[in-house]
């Protein structure tokens, strides 16, 4: 299987047809999915982002925790590529900080969202019996109030998973969990939905009639053709997440204060919008890249994906 | 259907049940407290601000306070706010108008443009049109409202002075000179809102066309030698909007939780502010009444949300 | 300037971010609703500028030596202005006086300004035109019953059948009569409030404006934003904004705004003299658990003298802010610690104060005297010149040797007596808020520092001294003050005491905060005279523009 990367450009359209029906379904979709400029523009973004975030603030020297108010709210120089913020600190050293946390939580509280609302709503739509219960559990938590909830979790749960587990991992868990399971009720709706069209379907029936078990019928069958609305639902959430994030903050509920996030950064920078504009323009400018970027891979995956395409 | 319709509407009063008891107990759980305001001032001592609870009802166990609210909700009567007051419902009736003129219409907004920047996006899918479509799609949904409230603030009201961002509830439209009154203090909490709204939808509306335009209806008809403008709009829009449909009237009740950011920023008075305020307050009176009317609404729509769906869409079946 | 003609002004704006809910002064939820009340409802008399009163319903200011007050302090006899009518147009007298004394003083009204009552004996109606204030004992602070924002006085006929547990919701409390400048015209809780004026009012040329709108909501940002640079708002509330954010506002060619200079308002981080330790369980920040490191006057010393007070008040604050502070009583304000090595900003001598007691860097850099490390948690409510004042001393606390974990709870958490991040509780180190003091500091200094006020379980964290802090020879200073009636001696007293927190570092103060709020104001308007014992708009009827 490995050989169909290897196959030279002359017998490339001969082979093709043969080796098809020999790549798996990922291999097969990496292909596509390498063929789409758009995703892999994405991709390399997204990889230099995350790099930047990882290891720029080993390379740059300022640490973004020093205080200098000789050197605050002025706007780019040499010395400071992206200005400094009012307590004279160097944006892009904070914007690198801040995009470590950002993407973190952005991912993994997506991840949580979706697995939890793919789970939920596949199981619903394909399960007639356990639809009305999930669905109104669904209901449940589409109604509860936010933040007195949010307020009641700090309470119950900060001090001992700050305790058991450190301060910022601890900090961490929480804020992913609490956007994860506020957030995965859409995913859950929209996945159901899917279901519950699919389900009837022809192609369906007939898995169904050669005797497939349930889980191969939802995974190989119903799940892929869902997937659109899914991914969908997950590269927007992650900008949701990252922005969400910062009210948090805000809230008292999310990371100590001298922990940059971007959707912090661009929070406080708000307030100067108008006589420091170079502020904003870090945090914003790399949350948009993110989201843009992640669009455009969750794109690309859904073609690649998509088991009509190949039609 | 009929009968599908009655056992949910029979199930929505567990539902609502679970849901009010669950609020209830965590506004009673959370560190919230009436008194706040009058913390660290020596002039309002403790056994005061507990006098003040005792009065407020607040030092019974919180299940008998949750069975004595639920008896006088069930009537309609959601009892005295903690802090103004007044009753609730009077509390309500006031935001609400003002909820509906900004965030209602923003929600409008929001679908008036995402419906035809959906369909094209997706009909058009690939070519420029898609892309700037989708790009400010991206844009309006990575940009968070807090960014573009102020920033639309500073533009219109504080360089251009054209636009106020102090909404003010009692101008009623009665007129034409009323009427601009009203837009030019709403049109700058409803364009961020609606943007907002619009760009998500729009990606959601080109996502779900996108599903059924591939399908063998569409190739069907492709195959009759329909132009292409028909079969988008006769075939795929008819079934695409299906879910389309669902995903709006899910939306809908959002519209009366309010928007908090915008209507901070924009000094709207209306559900959202009067729910933050109310939780920051510890005026639980009138956030369980929020709250629980906003149950009723979320429960409802998905109700419609689901009947619509069976309606207009002949393949799904319901047990 | 000549009295200006009444209500030859237009519409006069007023902005509160937090918007008022009720309009009785009585069962008022915080300072906005006290202020939206103050229009109508009117103490006898209103604390000026300087912290003596000023006669607002009464004739003249009962003293000594006019023989309103007793000779032995417990008896003030208030005579009523000739004339006074409410603002339906029927007559004030005594018997109003009276009655309000007996509506706010009935425990089952559940008043927030009952505090008051324990001291009053009775409050009786001589003749229609006088009132008599009888105190329980001698009282120093004979001023303490019918002068300031809480002393409002409410109409009888309104109020008759608004007594004991009917006053909860009595629907008066949402548009009340009163004898002041104004009458109500409507009132959206938690939105707007909007004025007429009251045409019974007794000053004939007074007030200058005919309607006062006062539009509620939003954040101090944005208030900030329409009080300077729009203009759309004459008088903006409590503009409580970083330094940074404002002077660019108030520095512009065209800005618009003015702030008034009058501080009282302490900010100070409070230390916790008891162990917040959450390995203790139930005993956690009780009162008879021991700061592993707080109790130690060196590491209290070093926090102090690496306090850079000036920077945050000028950074932060500015002069519309605030003032950088080391005292603890404002009024009278004590001169002996200007020169206490604990008000001086020193990082050098700080360092020093923790080596030279034992406290040594270990490898981590964090110093340490056996198995307790200098490890400070610290919180305080979510506010932007907050986070930056924690991240300031944050930084300098660091470099000699601590380390400083910071932390934010929203304030309607933070002032609460259940949440386990709140002020109460204190389950911290260290945490910073605000609050301001009457004209007589007694109040203040006995309820946050004395051993009987020590807040824990047992008062369920109701108690005012938050830092657990219980120092025998303060209790003693402020058992004399208390007894005390010579007002020089007084004053003296309050120093004392004032002297002996500062230097046993019970409490670091960091910045003395303009009051009664960070208030702005058009740069036309005229007439204002900010009070920093009083409600923000106590004097509206002398505005103009």
């Amino acid at each position: 299987m490995a050989t169909a990367a290897k196959v030279s450009p002359a017998s490339a359209g001969r082979s093709a047809v043969v080796l098809r029906a020999q790549r798996s379904l990922w291999q097969d979709a990496w292909h596509t999915f390498s063929r789409d400029r758009l995703a892999v523009t994405g991709l390399v973004v997204l990889a230099v982002i995350t790099l930047g975030a990882l290891v720029g603030p080993y390379v740059w020297s300022d640490q973004g925790k020093e205080i200098d108010f000789g050197l605050s709210l002025s706007g780019p120089s040499l010395a400071h590529p992206f200005g400094n913020d009012d307590l004279g600190r160097d944006l892009l050293a904070r914007a690198m900080l801040g995009a470590r946390v950002s993407l973190a939580v952005g991912v993994s509280a997506v991840v949580l969202a979706i697995t939890l609302g793919t789970t939920i709503g596949a199981v619903a739509g394909y399960f007639g019996r356990l639809d009305n219960p999930l669905m109104r559990l669904t209901d449940l938590f589409l109604s509860l109030p936010v933040l007195p909830l949010l307020l009641v979790l700090v309470y119950l749960f900060k001090d001992t998973l700050q305790r058991t587990i450190g301060l910022e991992l601890g900090t961490f868990i929480m804020i992913v969990s609490v956007i994860g399971f506020l957030n995965w009720m859409p995913t859950a709706r929209l996945v159901r939905a899917s279901f519950l069209t699919l389900k009837q379907r022809e192609f369906v029936e007939a898995a169904r009639s050669v005797g497939a078990p349930h889980g191969r019928i939802i995974f190989r069958h119903i799940l892929p053709n869902s997937l659109s609305p899914v991914l969908v639902a997950a590269t927007i959430g992650i900008g949701g997440a990252i922005i969400t994030e910062s009210t948090l903050s805000f809230l008292g509920l999310g990371f100590p204060p001298d922990q940059p996030t971007l959707g912090r950064i661009l929070y406080e920078a708000v307030n100067y919008l108008d006589f420091a504009p170079h502020w904003a323009i870090v945090p914003g400018l790399a949350i948009f890249l993110i989201v843009l970027a992640i669009n455009f891979i969750g794109d690309g995956l859904r073609d690649a994906l998509d088991p009509r395409r190949k039609i | 259907m009929g009968r599908f319709v009655a056992r949910r509407l029979l199930v929505a009063i567990p539902t609502l049940l679970a849901i009010s008891f669950v609020m209830y107990a965590i506004l009673a759980l959370a560190p919230i407290d009436p008194l706040a305001g009058f913390a660290a001032d020596p002039r309002v001592p403790p056994e005061v601000r507990e006098n003040i609870r005792r009065s407020l009802g607040l030092d019974e166990a919180w299940p008998y306070r949750y069975v004595k609210w639920l008896l006088a909700a069930v009537q309609g009567n959601f009892g005295i706010s903690f802090v103004s007051r007044s009753s609730v419902s009077d509390l309500l009736w006031q935001r609400l108008p003002t909820t509906l003129a900004v965030v209602g219409v923003a929600y409008i907004v929001g679908v008036i443009i995402a419906l035809p920047a959906g369909i094209l996006s997706a009909a058009r899918r690939n070519t420029v049109t898609d892309h700037v479509i989708s790009l400010s799609a991206y844009i309006g949904f990575s940009v968070p409202t807090f960014f573009t409230g102020v920033l639309l603030i500073i533009i219109f009201s504080i360089k251009l002075h054209w636009l106020t961002f102090l909404y003010d509830s009692r101008v009623t439209v009665h007129d034409l000179d009323s009427l601009v009154v009203q837009i030019k203090q709403s049109i700058m909490p409803i364009a961020v809102l609606g943007l907002f709204d619009a760009a998500i939808l729009t990606r959601y509306i080109r996502a779900s066309m996108l599903e059924n335009l591939p399908l063998d209806y569409v190739r069907t008809a492709h195959a009759k030698g329909l132009a292409e403008r028909l079969v988008v709009l006769r075939h795929v829009l008819r079934n695409s909007l299906i879910p389309v449909v669902t995903l709006v009237a899910l939306g809908v009740p959002a519209v009366f939780g309010g928007a908090i950011v915008t209507e901070q920023i924009f000094h709207v008075p209306g559900i959202g502010a009067l729910l933050i305020t109310s939780i920051g307050n510890g005026d639980t009176p009138v956030v369980t009444a929020v709250v629980l009317i906003f149950a009723v609404l979320v429960v409802g729509f998905n109700l419609i949300a689901d009947v619509l769906y069976a309606v207009l869409d002949p393949r799904v079946k319901y047990t | 300037m000549a009295p200006a003609a009444r209500g030859a002004g237009g519409d006069l704006k007023i902005l509160y971010w937090q918007a008022p809910t009720i309009l009785n002064p009585h069962q008022a939820g915080g300072t906005k609703d006290n202020d939206a009340s103050r229009l109508m409802i009117e103490p006898m008399a209103a604390y000026g500028p300087d912290g003596k009163p000023i006669a607002v319903l009464a004739a003249e200011i009962p003293t000594v030596a006019n023989g309103g007050v007793s000779k032995d302090l417990t008896t003030v006899t208030w005579k009523l202005k000739p004339g006074l009518k409410w603002s339906d147009g029927s007559a004030f007298s005594s018997a109003d006086v009276v009655f309000s004394w007996t509506y706010r003083c009935d425990k089952d009204s559940a008043t927030t300004t009952f505090s008051k009552c324990a001291d009053v004996a009775s409050v009786k109606a001589s003749d229609p035109n006088t009132a008599v204030v009888t105190y329980t004992a001698p009282n120093a602070n004979f001023y303490l019953w019918g002068v300031g924002s809480t002393e409002g006085i409410l109409q009888q006929t309104q109020f008759k059948d608004c007594v004991g547990t009917k006053a909860k919701d009595c629907p008066a409390n949402l548009k009340p009569i009163g004898t002041g400048p104004y009458k109500l015209v409507e009132f959206k809780p938690g939105d707007v409030t909007t004025y007429d004026i009251n045409p019974n009012y007794r000053d004939a040329n007074k007030p200058y404006f005919k309607t006062v709108t006062l539009k509620g909501g939003g954040d101090a940002e944005s208030a900030a934003r329409a009080v300077c640079q729009t203009g759309d708002i004459d008088y903006g509330w409590n503009l409580n904004v970083p330094l940074s954010v404002l002077q660019p506002m108030l520095s512009a060619a065209d800005s618009k705004c003015q702030f008034p200079i009058s501080y009282n308002a302490l900010e100070r981080v409070t230390l916790n003299f008891a162990n917040p330790d959450a390995a203790l369980g139930a005993k956690r920040s009780e009162p008879d658990t021991k700061h592993p490191y707080l109790s130690d006057i060196h590491v209290r010393r070093a926090l102090a003298m690496a306090s850079n007070r000036a920077q945050i008040a000028e950074k932060q604050y500015g002069k519309p802010g605030g003032e950088a502070y080391c005292n603890v009583a404002v009024f009278p304000r004590s001169k002996n610690t200007d020169s206490l090595d604990v008000c001086k900003y020193d990082l050098a001598a700080a360092e020093k104060e923790l080596q030279d007691n034992g406290w040594v860097k270990g490898t981590d850099g964090i110093r340490a005297k056996g198995n307790v490390k200098l490890v400070i948690s610290y919180i305080t409510t979510t506010s932007a010149i907050r986070q930056n004042n924690q991240q300031i001393l944050k930084a300098d606390w660091e470099k000699i040797g601590f380390k400083v974990n910071i932390s934010n709870s929203i304030a309607d958490t933070f002032f609460t007596n259940t949440a386990p991040d709140g002020y109460a509780k204190f389950f911290a180190d260290l945490q910073e808020f605000a609050s301001s003091q009457d004209p007589d500091a007694t109040d203040f200094m006995d309820s946050n520092y004395t051993c009987a006020n020590v807040t824990g379980q047992a008062n369920n964290w109701n108690n005012g001294n938050t830092g657990r802090y219980c120092n025998p020879d303060y209790d003693a200073v402020i058992k004399s003050l208390k007894a005390e009636t010579d007002q020089a001696k007084r004053d003296a007293l309050v120093i004392q005491a004032n002297d002996i927190l500062v230097k046993d570092v019970a409490v670091i103060s960091l910045v003395n905060r303009t009051a009664p709020t960070a208030n702005g104001f058009a740069k036309t308007l005229k007439g204002v005279k900010q009070s920093p014992f009083e409600s923000s708009l106590y004097d509206i009827a002398d505005w103009s523009k």
